[in-house]
């Protein structure tokens, strides 16, 4: 199984064209991208919103736990079912893991600001926008990286399901392979997307590592 | 000026944070808020720039209830210093210093050389500009919190326990500093501490509260030292307090012992003063020494001077071996000193009527 493995991917035709390594890469990298900003752009306000405010956090945490709960495969098979085949169950169905990673790190990240660094802030006389932004935001970087780092790791994992719709991406050597029993085919896309999930982690640890404040203050 | 008007604060559940406050603070004075902890202190000064509400009640500054004037443009005429100095973690001292600046809308080139002025004032070296807060010790740090109520200029400053959380020969250093600052530039300063003496220290006009915010006395240092107005006052200042009232004379009126002439030997006979001891001065060295009746030295120990408090003066005259603590009066050799017989109008009669 390794050597069939092994010899695929020294098969020089199996790196290019529409259905090569590279190409079915950058299919698995573009649904994951499009799937984290779209949860960003969902979870970024509402933790920011909770965190600077304190309202709703009861809120939050069921309704991550409800999220976390939900199983991938299955939103995406019943929106399948709705809405027929497409772009969208599947991207709705990596969104929605992703949103709770990210909505954890941000709501964490600027309600762990220290409350008198955020009382001094406004008692000198910033207003609201400018205490999230200048202040609690920065401060809250590491942990909302930490976040997205998270969600990240779990939608390029979980982006394989794409392929089960019939979408490109590394999910695509795992169900064809499944279905011709041929298991070679299958780890190739196992070690293709472990390898994509760990580089990108590894680059992410590195990001947050060097925007850390408290790295910032040893340095001189 | 800073008027409290029958000023109120209740939270839910009944608790009563202030009660029924009238103040008035004069422009240029510097008032302190002191009692122990609950007694709505700090949520009194709060109320000044609005980071707290009253319940009922009014605060005016010159006139106007800052009920009526935009929080975020009061707060911007006003200094705040805080208990643990509350910087910005993720900018560095110059930075912090510059906020108010950036925010009144100046370049950051502009409120940067501003900055560095406040940090001058306040005895930061410009190579602190570029550190972090978590790089610097908690005096400085706390420095940096007053260069940075002070970069905008205000004509108010808010100063809430800012000394509490650094060790005591930083916090001594600290307040003489700011009692200096305050001597040059003439703010309105509102400073909140559990720390009587602090208060009894620093400020020039001081309000005494009790738990639930009810007002004891508002009155002088002195005055509050010698007639306290209830058994609530009188608790607080117990410790030294007479001792304490000396810190409010100085030797202006003091009438000092000359001291006799040189003999042949540069050595003055203290006759009387200290039957067989000798005085020597080195007026190249300045440093006098006295000798007792057998030839053994003794350091002369602290000098005094006019402007000096009769505590401290009499402090120097107990240490002194033959109890007296040399006078300077402006000339490098001193001719005169201060002796216990000197002080004892004061000792004997307290500090308002020494005669």
């Amino acid at each position: 199984m390794i050597n069939e493995m092994l010899a695929y991917f020294a098969d020089a035709a199996n790196w290019s064209g529409s259905a090569g390594i590279p190409a079915r890469l950058g299919e698995h990298l573009w649904y994951s991208l499009l799937a984290v900003l779209a949860a960003a752009v969902i979870a970024f306000p509402v933790g920011v919103f909770i965190g600077h405010t304190g309202t709703g956090r009861v809120l939050l945490v069921s309704a991550s736990n409800v999220l976390r709960a939900l199983p991938s495969l299955g939103i995406m098979t019943l929106l399948v079912l709705l809405m027929g085949i497409g772009l969208l169950p599947p991207l709705a169905a990596l969104v929605l893991i992703a949103i709770p990673p990210i909505l954890a790190g941000v709501y964490a990240g600027v309600a762990n600001v220290e409350p008198s660094v955020v009382d001094a802030a406004r008692a000198i006389g910033m207003k609201d926008s400018r205490i999230i932004l200048q202040v609690e935001l920065p401060l809250a970087l590491p942990l909302i990286l930490g976040g997205l780092r998270g969600a990240i790791l779990q939608v390029v994992a979980t982006a394989t399901i794409a392929a089960y719709v019939n979408l490109g991406g590394l999910g695509r050597y795992i169900f064809d392979g499944l279905a011709l029993y041929d298991y070679g085919e299958v780890l190739v896309g196992a070690v293709l997307v472990t390898a994509l999930a760990l580089v990108l982690d590894g680059l992410l640890a590195l990001l947050v590592k060097a925007l850390s404040p408290a790295r910032r203050a040893i340095a001189r | 000026m800073i008027t409290f008007e029958s000023v109120s604060k209740s939270y839910p559940g009944g608790t009563r944070a202030v009660t029924d406050l009238d103040l008035e603070i004069p422009t240029g004075s510097f008032t302190v808020l002191v009692g122990p902890s609950g007694c709505g202190k700090t949520t009194s000064m709060r109320m000044i720039n609005r980071m707290v509400a009253p319940s009922s009640g009014c605060v005016r500054i010159d006139g106007q209830d800052v009920a009526d004037i935009r929080a975020v443009t009061l707060r911007l005429g006003i200094g705040y210093v805080l208990q643990n100095a509350g910087l910005f973690p993720h900018r560095t001292v110059l930075d912090n210093v510059a906020t108010v600046q950036r925010l009144l809308g100046l370049s950051k080139a502009q409120a940067r050389s501003k900055a560095y002025e406040a940090m001058e004032r306040v005895g930061l070296d410009a190579s602190m500009a570029t550190r972090y807060p978590a790089q610097l010790s908690g005096g400085q740090q706390q420095r940096v919190g007053v260069a940075r109520a002070l970069a905008a200029d205000p004509p108010i400053l808010l100063m809430d326990e800012p000394f509490s959380a650094v060790d005591p020969i930083v916090r001594l250093e600290l307040q003489q500093e700011v009692q200096h600052l305050q001597s040059v530039i003439k703010k309105t300063i509102v400073m909140v501490t559990h720390d009587i003496d602090e208060a009894l220290t620093l400020g020039d006009r001081i309000a005494v509260l009790a738990p639930g915010g009810v007002l004891h006395q508002y009155a002088s240092p002195l005055e509050i030292l010698t007639r306290p107005a209830t058994e609530f006052v009188t608790s607080m200042v117990s410790k030294d307090r007479g001792f304490r009232q000396l810190s409010f004379a100085t030797l202006e009126d003091v009438r000092a012992t000359a001291l006799p002439a040189p003999g042949a030997d540069g050595l003055i006979e203290l006759g009387a003063l200290a039957p067989g001891w000798k005085l020597r001065l080195d007026p190249a060295e300045l440093r006098a020494v006295w000798l007792d009746p057998s030839g053994v030295e003794f350091a002369a120990g602290p000098a005094v001077r006019r402007g000096d408090t009769v505590r401290s003066a009499l402090d120097a005259v107990l240490a002194s071996p033959v109890s007296a603590a040399l006078l300077l009066n402006g000339d490098s050799v001193p001719s005169a000193c201060v002796t216990i017989d000197d002080l004892a109008p004061y000792l004997r009669h307290g500090v308002r009527d020494p005669a």
